[in-house]
């Protein structure tokens, strides 16, 4: 293939990933997150009108430094995903990185991640490490740039609009053979950070790593969710956001939504359909569908029937 | 060992290991010799090749990762920690004292090998 004709499928591809399905937006009804197709909210302005401010876009696994065939040009599907978020009728107030900004924490890759992540309309950016985060040998390069509202924990939380939001790291403590692991001093702190809210408390927690078991042989789950479980179950309204696995998976279980967002960069086989969890080949034409981001959205009239009919890719 | 689920590529370093670990205790000439397959250890389709490695004290392991996924070593005691090793780069280090030696992936913590130091 000539290099013009690959620039060209290229092009092909990222139009395909801003305007073809390329991820899911959330809205806020009767006290549930629900997701609904972000490109249909794109779309369609009555949709969007009828969907309300959004209140927060969810980036993940940007991947920046990956080159390999799966997505060689991991800046510019980044790239075409903030223009995505930058033409959404109405901007949201933040923006939330689920971590794997980077592939290989190095310096240069962090500093063109948040270079490109500049270019968000919107300022506020939350973020959470990933594991592809935190390999340099001092784990500093996350910290050095993102650790400060945490003082260097990695893990806080914040309020916006009524919704609490708690921003939580499970990929440092890592066990052997196991699973990803919030540990016992972060769990005592969301004990005293949650103790004081009240049940009606929208809560939104995001995290790298999936916070509940969707593929343990592939380390796709938290040791110790159980313990975040029982600390979140009392609230009326609980969402948990996740990446690292590259693709959604959903589950909704009481009044806790999981939802795990796309990747920016490249998919990822669905669980145990590979030796193990790495980049996915799919042909250039399907790749945009298999990217994209998630957004989240509070009703202004929670009891629209909107939601009923929310489908995800 | 579990060879079964290993691909023919792996099982043939795997055996050619274990060949080079019979010659180098059957012929006294080969005993102390440091043949480089022996302080090689692949990572390949999320697993460390071969599993378990055996070395004389001074020698050094070197880390390959054939897999399009970046790999870590992280020793579980915490004596040795690589970078992100991407395809086809390496990490090497020196184990100079006996010992038995757990490490992993912290990318992918089920990846998991040992390295026996006498």
């Amino acid at each position: 293939m000539s290099e013009s004709a690959s620039v060209e499928s290229r092009r092909r591809a990222l139009r395909c990933l801003a305007f073809g399905g390329a991820g899911t937006l959330f809205a806020l009804t009767g006290g549930v997150f629900t997701p609904i197709e972000l490109a249909a909210a794109a779309a369609g302005a009555d949709r969007s009108a009828r969907l309300g401010k959004p209140l927060f876009v969810q980036i993940s696994d940007t991947h920046i430094g990956f080159s390999k065939e799966a997505n060689p040009d991991v800046a510019a599907t980044l790239e075409r995903s903030i223009e995505l978020v930058n033409g959404l009728p109405e901007q949201p107030a933040l923006i939330i990185h689920t971590g794997d900004i980077t592939h290989l924490s190095k310096p240069a890759e962090f500093d063109l991640a948040q270079q490109l992540l500049k270019r968000l309309r919107t300022t506020e950016l939350h973020t959470v490490p990933g594991e592809h985060d935190t390999t340099d040998a001092t784990v500093s390069e996350y910290f050095n740039r993102f650790g400060q509202p945490s003082g260097n924990r990695g893990y806080y939380s914040f309020d916006h609009a009524g919704v609490h939001f708690v921003a939580l790291v499970n990929v440092l403590q890592f066990k052997p053979g196991g699973l990803g692991t919030l540990g016992a001093e972060q769990l005592a702190w969301l004990g005293s950070d949650l103790r004081d809210r009240s049940d009606s408390t929208p809560i939104v927690v995001f995290a790298h790593m999936p916070m509940w078991s969707i593929y343990e042989p592939w380390g796709w789950g938290t040791a110790d969710a159980p313990q975040l479980m029982a600390l979140l179950r009392r609230f009326g309204s609980v969402t948990l956001l996740n990446g690292h696995i590259h693709q959604i998976v959903q589950k909704v279980e009481g009044n806790m939504t999981f939802h795990t967002a796309r990747s920016t960069a490249y998919p990822q086989p669905p669980a145990g359909a590979a030796e193990g969890p790495g980049p996915l080949k799919v042909p250039a034409e399907q790749l945009s569908g298999m990217l994209g981001i998630t957004s989240v959205a509070v009703r202004k009239h929670p009891r629209s029937l909107l939601l009923s009919d929310t489908s995800l890719a | 060992m579990a060879t079964g689920s290993l691909l023919p590529g792996a099982r043939a370093k795997a055996a050619r290991a274990v060949m080079l670990a019979l010659l180098a205790t059957t012929l006294p000439g080969l005993a102390n010799a440091q043949t480089p397959d022996a302080t090689v250890v692949m990572a390949r389709d999320f697993m460390f090749m071969p599993t378990s490695l055996t070395i004389k004290a001074g020698s050094t392991v070197t880390w390959t990762n054939e897999d399009e996924e970046p790999h870590t070593i992280v020793s579980d005691a915490g004596l040795f920690r690589s970078a992100a090793i991407d395809t086809n780069e390496s990490f090497s280090f020196r184990f100079d004292k006996p010992g038995t030696y757990h490490y992993a992936c912290s990318i992918h913590p089920r990846m998991v090998g040992t390295i026996i130091v006498q």
